[in-house]
């Protein structure tokens, strides 16, 4: 399974420049970008939520594609690369949904707001993708497993996006939005929505790369461990027949 | 890829008109929910969006329950042995399980509709009616297609019976929302105002990108 899995100089260095993005993207968010007129400080949590809901959109449709892929050539390591993608985008996608909960509950003083379609459907399509692991789970054959996840990666690749527009039609009204495009903000605040979607793009990299990594280094183990067993087997065998010669 | 549709199709409504074992207890299903709503709510009808609610609830849960049993014959009984050794094309036992799926989904609300006019329903039926067959057909069309792909691929998991709806489900909402939207006026009192057109393009444009998807993948479900 390709070249050194363990994690290198590399990677150690991705994971440095991660947590310096994001401690340059908190910065900016608590020093630098203005209090918004309407809803003060709590309009900083925009600069978590957002990227936190595009990356993990923009995740599963990629995983879709990882998917697609797979199926083309039938390698394992795409297929495990959409998982570890999917798996991602879902933790992803949940922080999204408590941030944005939170952001309901300040400013519209409820947890759960049905008219604010963005959350809806972040729900929706949870409930979705929390379905993918125990379905892998429940299918022992490898192949079929891997053609099985990638099916349903396609499908929720398509679904997610046709949810959002389903949902975001279902609403009689929509609620101001405080982001119609970054393009609408003033500059200070769309740098500083640009740097935090960066870091957070950044961070999704850096644990997929270590995911990645780890899940690699898991197999090895897991077949060192058959060999190592394979050949303590072979050892004893012929112990055993030397004894009764 | 006619020929081989025409007999499978034949296939499956032979089966079931021999055994009777899924549509009934779909229609059934239907009307047990129309009964425990009725409890539920505590309502001895109900008119508008409470009304096309109710309904299409109980339409997508008589679905899931006759997808759950769709492609067990097959899975367990070497139907799809049999069919892969046939030199036709795949994609022939998708059209064939969706139209039979269509099938049974018509047959339902051809009893269920009455049943739900009868029981639960306040204002007539009749001045909706011919809107409301075309509303639940296109509603149908896109069902028909979702059980059919999520019951091809949880057939053969353990536990097929629970990942069948909990896959399916989220994938049905945009059906719900576009069919209980463009069902709602049918089944108000006053005069009745024709589906909103957005409601209507929206079923169908779901439609014809879910035969796009099931079309494309449903090949890679049946490979051994």
């Amino acid at each position: 399974m390709g070249s050194t899995p363990t994690v290198g100089k590399s990677a150690r260095l991705q994971g440095v420049a991660t947590i310096a993005l994001m401690a340059l993207s908190l910065a900016l968010v608590f020093f630098y970008a203005p209090l918004e007129a309407e809803q003060g400080f709590l309009q900083k949590i925009f600069y978590v939520h957002v990227p936190l809901a595009i990356i993990s959109l923009v995740a599963f449709v990629l995983a879709g594609l990882l998917a697609v892929q797979y199926l083309r050539t039938r390698d394992a390591v795409w297929d495990m690369r959409a998982w570890v993608m999917i798996d991602l985008a879902l933790a992803f996608a949940v922080a999204a949904l408590v941030c944005g909960s939170i952001w309901a509950k300040g400013s519209w003083g409820h947890w759960w707001v049905w008219n604010e379609p963005t959350l809806v459907s972040f729900l929706i399509v949870i409930l979705f993708y929390a379905v993918y692991r125990p379905l892998r789970a429940a299918v022992e054959d490898r192949e079929r497993q891997a053609a099985y996840a990638s099916v349903y990666a396609i499908v929720g690749a398509v679904f997610v996006p046709l949810n959002f527009l389903a949902v975001r039609f279902s609403s009689a009204y929509l609620h101001p939005r405080v982001l119609g495009a970054s393009s609408q903000l003033p500059g200070p605040m769309a740098l500083t929505f640009l740097v935090c979607l960066a870091a957070d793009a950044l961070l999704f990299a850096t644990m997929f790369r270590y995911e990645m990594s780890l899940r690699r280094l898991r197999a090895m183990v897991r077949a060192l461990r058959r060999r190592r067993e394979a050949a303590r087997a072979a050892a004893a065998l012929t112990e055993q027949r030397r004894s009764a010669a | 890829m006619r020929r081989s549709v025409a007999a499978l199709l034949r296939k499956d409504l032979r089966v079931e008109l021999r055994t009777l074992a899924v549509l009934p207890g779909m229609v059934l299903f239907s009307i047990s929910i129309f009964v425990l709503m009725h409890f539920a709510l505590n309502r001895s009808s109900v008119e508008g969006d409470l009304a096309a609610g109710i309904l299409w609830v109980a339409l997508l849960f008589a679905a899931l329950l006759g997808a759950n049993r769709l492609f067990v014959a097959d899975a367990d009984q070497g139907g799809f042995d049999g069919f892969l050794l046939a030199p036709v094309p795949r994609s022939a036992l998708l059209v064939a399980k969706v139209t039979t799926m269509l099938a049974f989904l018509a047959a339902v609300e051809v009893v269920a509709v009455p049943a739900f006019a009868l029981l639960l329903l306040a204002p007539p039926l009749w001045p909706g009616l011919g809107w409301l067959v075309l509303v639940l057909a296109l509603g149908d069309v896109g069902v028909a297609l979702i059980v059919t792909l999520v019951a091809a691929l949880a057939v053969r998991t353990r536990a097929r019976d629970l990942f069948g709806p909990l896959i399916a489900l989220p994938l049905l909402l945009p059906i719900v929302i576009g069919g209980a939207r463009a069902s709602s006026p049918l089944l108000s009192f006053g005069h009745v105002s024709t589906p909103a057109a957005r409601w209507l393009a929206m079923l169908t444009l779901y439609d014809l990108i879910l035969g796009l998807i099931a079309f494309a993948l449903f090949d890679f479900l049946l490979e051994e």
